[in-house]
C-alpha cells in the first residue's frame, strides 16, 4: 500500500502525521485533569501508529507510472476491511446495550459501561464507523468507474479514510470517558467536529476534482447521490455543531443555540443525517451495484433523476416531525409532517425503480444471495419510508413518539435497508477488488443473508409490539379519569420484547461476523495466490512492485 | 433585524409554495427533455461495460 505512494507523497504523509501527533500532544498536555487529556493521547497514539506504517515503507522504490493507467483501489480495499471491523464493533455494542435494557445489571457498576455511554458507541459505531466507511470505500470505487477516470491524487483518499476513522475512534473513546455534547448522532465534542470538517472538505474536493477529470459526458446518477451525501452532511454538521468551547484545553462546549431553536436545529440535522447519510449515500450505492450485479441497466433513468431531486428537496424540511407536540410552533410541525408525507413519492419511486430493475433477473435473485441482499434492501427501503411518512403524521406520532416503535422504525431502515445494501455491495465489490471469481464461500454469504434477514425481522417485530403496547398503556385511562398503568407497569410489559430484541440483534451480529470471516478469507486466498505466483519460474521483481490486482 | 413569526409563515405559504412547484417543474422538464434521452440511455448502459481501466488522457 505505502509502496504505491510516491516518495514525496510518503514524506507529505509523515509531515501531516507529525502535525497531528503534535496536536495530540498539545491536547494531552493542555487537557490534564480533563477528558481532553485522554483524547489527546488517543490522537497521539493514532498518529504515531500510522507514522510507523508509513516509515516502514518510506524507502521502497518509487512506483512506476503504469499505475496511472489503472484505477486507484487501495483506499477502497482498506475501507472495506474497516467497514467490516466497525460492523462487528458497532453491532457488538448494539447487542450489549440491548442486553442492558433487558438485564440492567450488565453495567457492572462501572461508569464507562453505563447505558448512556455505551449507546452512542453503538449508534456512532454503526452509522459513522460501519456506514461511513462503507460510503467512503464504495464512493471511491463508483466515482472512478462511472467517470472512467483515476482518483485525482493518491494522498487525499488516504487522508479522508484515515482521518475519518480518527474521528470515529476519538468519538467512541470519548463517549466511554463521558464526553458528549448531548445531541443525538452529533455527540462528539468541538475538537472532533472541527477535525471532521477538515476531513470532509478534502473529501468533497477530491470528489469534485475527480469528476472534473471524467471521460464520460454525463455524470451518472449514483454520483449525484454521493455528492448530495458529502455536501449536505458538511452543511448539517457545521451548523448543528456551532458551539463555544469552555476553553481550548477543555472537552466541554456550549451550543450556540438554545431552547426550541436548539431542538429544531438538532432535528433538522438529525433527520437529514438519516436522509443524506443513511439514504442518499446508500441510494448511490444501490444505483451502481444493483444494476451491475443484476447485469441489467436501471429500469428508468429519468425516474432516478426525478426521485433524486424529490429526495434532496423534500427531506430538508422534514426534520420538525421529530418535535410534534412540543414548544415548536404548530405550523413548523405541520410543515415537517406535510413534507414527510410527500417524501413517500420519491422514496417509493426509488424503491420501485430498484425492484423494476430486477424484473427479468428474478432467477438471479433466487440463486445469488448477494443480489438478494440488495433486493431485500430495496423492499425494506420501501417499507421503512412508508412507515416513516406514516409516523410523521401528528396523531400517529402521538401514539408512536417516545416508544420503541421509533426504535423499530430506525432499525427497519438501518438493518433492513442500510446494512443489507452495504453487505450486498461489499459481496459484489470484494471479488472485483481482489481479482477473484467469487467470494471465498458463497455458502457463507447465504448463511449471512438468512441470519441478517431473521435478525431484522425478529428485531423489528419485537419493537413494533413493544412500542405499540407501550404507547397504548401510556394513554389508557380508567373510569376515574386517571392513567390506568404506571410507567413501571409498561416497563414490565416491555421485558420479553427486550429479550427478543437482543436476540434479533445477536443474529444480525452473527451474520456480520460470518461476513467478516468470508471477506477476510477471500482476501487471504488472493494473497496466497499472489504468493504462489511469486514462486513461479519468472525473473525477479523489485520488492514492492505491483502485484496483479493490487 | 428581528424576523417575526408571521413573516416566516407568510413567506413559506406564498413564495415557498411557488418555489416548490417551480423547482419540481424544472426537474421534470429536465428529466423528460427529449434531447437528454440519448445521454441518459448511454449513462445507464455504460456502467455495465466490463472494461475496468480508466480512459483517455491521465495526468
Amino acid at each position: 500500500m505505502v509502496s504505491q505512494l510516491t516518495v514525496s507523497e510518503r514524506q507529505f504523509a509523515l509531515v501531516i502525521l507529525g502535525l497531528l501527533a503534535m496536536c495530540g500532544l498539545a491536547m494531552a498536555a493542555g487537557g490534564r485533569g480533563d477528558p481532553m487529556g485522554a483524547q489527546g493521547f488517543v490522537v497521539l497514539i493514532y498518529a504515531v501508529g500510522f507514522a510507523f506504517v508509513v516509515m516502514a515503507g518510506l524507502y521502497a522504490p518509487e512506483p512506476d507510472d503504469s499505475r496511472l493507467s489503472r484505477y486507484y483501489d487501495d483506499p477502497t480495499k482498506v475501507g472495506i476491511v474497516l467497514t467490516m471491523i466497525w460492523a462487528v464493533i458497532g453491532m457488538g455494542f448494539g447487542v450489549w446495550v440491548a442486553s442492558l435494557l433487558a438485564w440492567p445489571n450488565l453495567t457492572f457498576d462501572a461508569a464507562w459501561a453505563s447505558f448512556g455511554r455505551l449507546r452512542p458507541v453503538h449508534t456512532s459505531g454503526v452509522i459513522f464507523g460501519f456506514g461511513g466507511n462503507a460510503l467512503i470505500a464504495t464512493s471511491f470505487h463508483v466515482l472512478q468507474r462511472t467517470s472512467r477516470a483515476r482518483l485525482a491524487d493518491q494522498f487525499s483518499p488516504w487522508f479522508v479514510l484515515i482521518g475519518y476513522n480518527l474521528f470515529c475512534v476519538v468519538a467512541a473513546s470519548g463517549y466511554l470517558l463521558g464526553v458528549t455534547q448531548s445531541k443525538e448522532y452529533a455527540e462528539p465534542e468541538w475538537y472532533a467536529d472541527i477535525w471532521l470538517v477538515i476531513v470532509w472538505v478534502v473529501y468533497f474536493l477530491l470528489y469534485i476534482r475527480t469528476l472534473m477529470r471524467r471521460q464520460e459526458p454525463h455524470i451518472y446518477v449514483a454520483n449525484w447521490y454521493y455528492m448530495a451525501f458529502i455536501l449536505v452532511v458538511a452543511v448539517l454538521h457545521i451548523v448543528n455543531n456551532l458551539a463555544m468551547p469552555v476553553s481550548l484545553s477543555h472537552a466541554k462546549s456550549y451550543s450556540l443555540f438554545s431552547g426550541v431553536q436548539d431542538a429544531m436545529t438538532q432535528w433538522w440535522y438529525g433527520h437529514n443525517a438519516v436522509a443524506f447519510f443513511l439514504t442518499a449515500g446508500f441510494l448511490g450505492m444501490m444505483y451502481y451495484y444493483m444494476p451491475k450485479r443484476a447485469g441489467r441497466p436501471i429500469f428508468s433513468y429519468r425516474l432516478s433523476i426525478i426521485s433524486f431531486w424529490g429526495i434532496t428537496f423534500l427531506y430538508m424540511w422534514a426534520g420538525s416531525h421529530h418535535l410534534h407536540y412540543t414548544a415548536l410552533p404548530h405550523w413548523v410541525q405541520t410543515l415537517g409532517m406535510t413534507f414527510s408525507v410527500m417524501l413517500l413519492v420519491p422514496s417509493w419511486a426509488s424503491a420501485g425503480n430498484a425492484l423494476a430493475t430486477l424484473n427479468g433477473a428474478w432467477h438471479k435473485v433466487r440463486d445469488d444471495a448477494t443480489l438478494r441482499f440488495m433486493m431485500v434492501a430495496a423492499v425494506f427501503y420501501g417499507l421503512s419510508t412508508f412507515e416513516g411518512s406514516f409516523m410523521a403524521i401528528r396523531p400517529v406520532n402521538s401514539l408512536s413518539h417516545y416508544t420503541d416503535w421509533t426504535v423499530g422504525h430506525v432499525h427497519a431502515g438501518a438493518l433492513g435497508w442500510v446494512a443489507m445494501i452495504t453487505f450486498g455491495s461489499i459481496y459484489a465489490l470484494v471479488p472485483w477488488m481482489w481479482k477473484r471469481q467469487a467470494m471465498y464461500s458463497p455458502k457463507l454469504v447465504e448463511v449471512h443473508f438468512w441470519l441478517a434477514l431473521a435478525g431484522t425481522i425478529v428485531y423489528v417485530f419485537a419493537m413494533w409490539n413493544s412500542g405499540i403496547i407501550q404507547g397504548l398503556m401510556w394513554r389508557t385511562y380508567n373510569d376515574g379519569g386517571t392513567l390506568a398503568y404506571s410507567f413501571i407497569d409498561s416497563l414490565v410489559a416491555m421485558h420479553p420484547y427486550y429479550i427478543a430484541r437482543a436476540f434479533g440483534g445477536l443474529l444480525f451480529l452473527a451474520g456480520a461476523i460470518v461476513g467478516s470471516i468470508n471477506v477476510w478469507m477471500t482476501i487471504r486466498a488472493s494473497r496466497l495466490e499472489a504468493a504462489a505466483g511469486a514462486d513461479a519460474d519468472l525473473p525477479a521483481r523489485p520488492a514492492g512492485a505491483v502485484v496483479a490486482g493490487e | 433585524m428581528e424576523i417575526a413569526h408571521e413573516t416566516l409563515v407568510a413567506l413559506s405559504k406564498s413564495w415557498g409554495l411557488f418555489y416548490l412547484v417551480g423547482f419540481s417543474l424544472c426537474v421534470i422538464v429536465y428529466a423528460c427533455w427529449p434531447g437528454n434521452r440519448q445521454a441518459f440511455q448511454r449513462a445507464k448502459t455504460s456502467i455495465l461495460d466490463e472494461d475496468d481501466t480508466p480512459r483517455g488522457p491521465q495526468a
